[in-house]
């Protein structure tokens, strides 16, 4: 399917270039106007901010431009930094080596295999069935047995929230829904726009009107106005766009609100991971972003539930 | 020549995917005067990784000291030594008898200092075998006989991260993780400076380094 071809896709990357040029034009006044030090830094990380939205938009344009190959390769790739990201975070031991390869190199590039050839019941199950019983078998076989629990469970973890939740976002693509057979990129297009634009709008209206802490041990930035503002913000956003999904208006908006709940759990769990590990980011990949995980924390969790609604009621 | 650049190019790929190798530098990068880095030994990695991370034009007058008994075996690996990085093969084997083993250690050095007197660099690792990753060992004398014979010669400690856990001894295969690469401020050896207490600064200098972000 070319890019072209489809108006409402057309549209939907038009909307965001001229989202992103409202929020680099604001950025270039407010950066003319900050006067104090702590405004400056506020400014200039929003500024870092943008510039890297610009990148992430142009990478992933091209992901959606390339078909449902493209798309499935930037996830990949998504997920191998994510997941390196997460491992580097880990207390592993010695005896971990050869079931974290395995994660890397078998199930990583199995899991999208699945999604590419569009086997859903391996993709399904590969990872919840399959992984999650070999891996404690290979790390048992290295004979030690300390920590064994916690170990092993980590290592189902990040490769559950790396590959199999990420997985779902392109696997959108291999749905088939009657009446919007090979419209899948716009279906994912919905999905991280909704994601990200909730993310992007409980920080402005955050920043702008924030006064209550939401949840001060665990991310103390996070505050009900930006919750509430925000996330009901991207609602309205992703019901205004039913128009290229293939849902009803109030559709659209329960699952908007069902994307963004599940966003704001996916950014609260992934912090308080980071409490946990004693970190303030995942990794600096991304200017002003932090690491890929700080990026996609959201989505992490948003893409399983949002695939499984839409595949449970619309095909 | 192409093959090598080609490898090069395809080894430092492989570097940064696998490592997230990006250096930060607490000395100057631009430098071209010759200087000897010398770091924590953890992993079959810290090599390509300082070698990755060096700027390129430093990377090109820079040779790194490896061991022949595991550089010099295998066409592949020894292609990678000797033509890719341009390593400075040395014996490690412990000869037998006294007189033996002083010759050897003046060969080696020899090796090192004409490296550093046709202008180019050196990297090497001063624990000699790799260490576990979670401590660095104690530092063996040739880093202090190379700094008396070449004492305006500036030495860098590098501190190698993680890469023990990316590529842990007796592994085949590395596990993707980040890895941290710190090039620390140049020092010097003082005039009269005792080995032990050289030895000593110099694995302090790099171990002050675990600290640093990248």
């Amino acid at each position: 399917m070319s890019l072209f071809a489809d108006r409402e896709l057309v549209w939907m990357i038009g909307g965001i270039l001229v989202f992103l040029s409202i929020a680099s034009l604001i950025a270039w006044v407010l950066k003319g106007r900050a006067r104090s030090e702590s405004a400056q830094a506020t400014v200039a990380n929003l500024v870092a901010r943008i510039r890297a939205w610009w990148a992430m938009v142009f990478v992933f344009g091209i992901a959606i431009a390339t078909g449902g190959y493209g798309s499935l390769v930037m996830f990949a790739i998504v997920s191998f930094l994510a997941m390196r990201e997460f491992m580097t975070l880990l207390p592993t031991r010695r005896a971990d080596h050869r079931a974290m390869v395995w994660t890397f190199f078998l199930f990583l590039p199995a899991q999208y295999l699945f999604v590419a050839i569009g086997w859903y019941g391996m993709f399904a199950l590969l990872i919840p069935v399959y992984a999650y019983l070999l891996l404690p078998s290979v790390q048992v076989l290295a004979g030690d047995t300390e920590d064994f629990l916690a170990r092993t469970s980590r290592l189902q973890w990040v490769l559950m929230i790396c590959v199999f939740c990420v997985s779902h976002a392109p696997a959108l693509q291999m749905l088939d829904i009657p009446g919007y057979e090979g419209q899948g990129a716009k279906l994912l297009l919905f999905l991280v726009v909704v994601t990200q634009i909730s993310d992007v709008l409980q920080y402005t209206v955050g920043k702008l009107f924030g006064k209550r802490k939401a949840v001060p041990t665990v991310s103390p930035n996070k505050t009900v106005e930006g919750y509430l503002g925000g996330g009901g913000l991207a609602v309205l956003i992703g019901t205004a766009l039913w128009w290229a999904t293939p849902f009803a208006l109030w559709q659209a908006a329960l699952l908007s609100l069902v994307i963004v709940l599940a966003g704001i759990a996916g950014g609260l769990v992934m912090s308080a991971v980071k409490r946990d590990r004693q970190v303030k980011d995942f990794g600096a990949l991304i200017p002003g972003h932090g690491g890929v995980l700080d990026r996609i924390d959201s989505l992490c969790f948003s893409a399983p539930l949002f695939f499984h609604l839409t595949r449970f009621f619309f095909t | 020549m192409l093959l090598e650049r080609l490898v090069s190019a395809c080894l430092r790929g492989l570097c940064r995917l696998f490592t997230g190798a990006h250096p930060r530098w607490l000395c100057d990068p631009r430098s071209l005067a010759p200087r000897v880095y010398f770091a924590n030994h953890c992993s079959h990695l810290d090599t390509v990784v300082v070698w990755t991370t060096l700027p390129e034009a430093l990377r090109e007058r820079t040779r790194p000291v490896a061991a022949r008994d595991y550089w010099g075996h295998g066409t592949v690996r020894r292609f990678i030594a000797e033509r890719v990085f341009d390593a400075l093969l040395i014996d490690r084997k412990t000869a037998e008898g006294a007189e033996q083993i002083e010759q050897h250690r003046q060969q080696t050095l020899d090796a090192m200092t004409a490296v550093l007197d046709s202008e180019r660099s050196l990297i090497l690792y001063p624990e000699g075998t790799r260490g576990s990753g979670e401590a660095v060992q104690p530092f063996r004398a040739g880093l202090y006989h190379l700094a008396r014979t070449r004492p305006a010669i500036p030495l860098v400690p590098v501190y190698l991260g993680n890469l023990a856990r990316i590529l842990p001894k007796g592994a085949a295969l590395p596990v993707p993780m980040q890895g941290q690469v710190v090039f620390g401020p140049e020092l010097h050896i003082a005039t009269g400076e005792d080995k032990q207490r050289f030895l000593e600064r110099c694995r302090q200098a790099v171990l002050e380094l675990a600290g640093e972000r990248t």
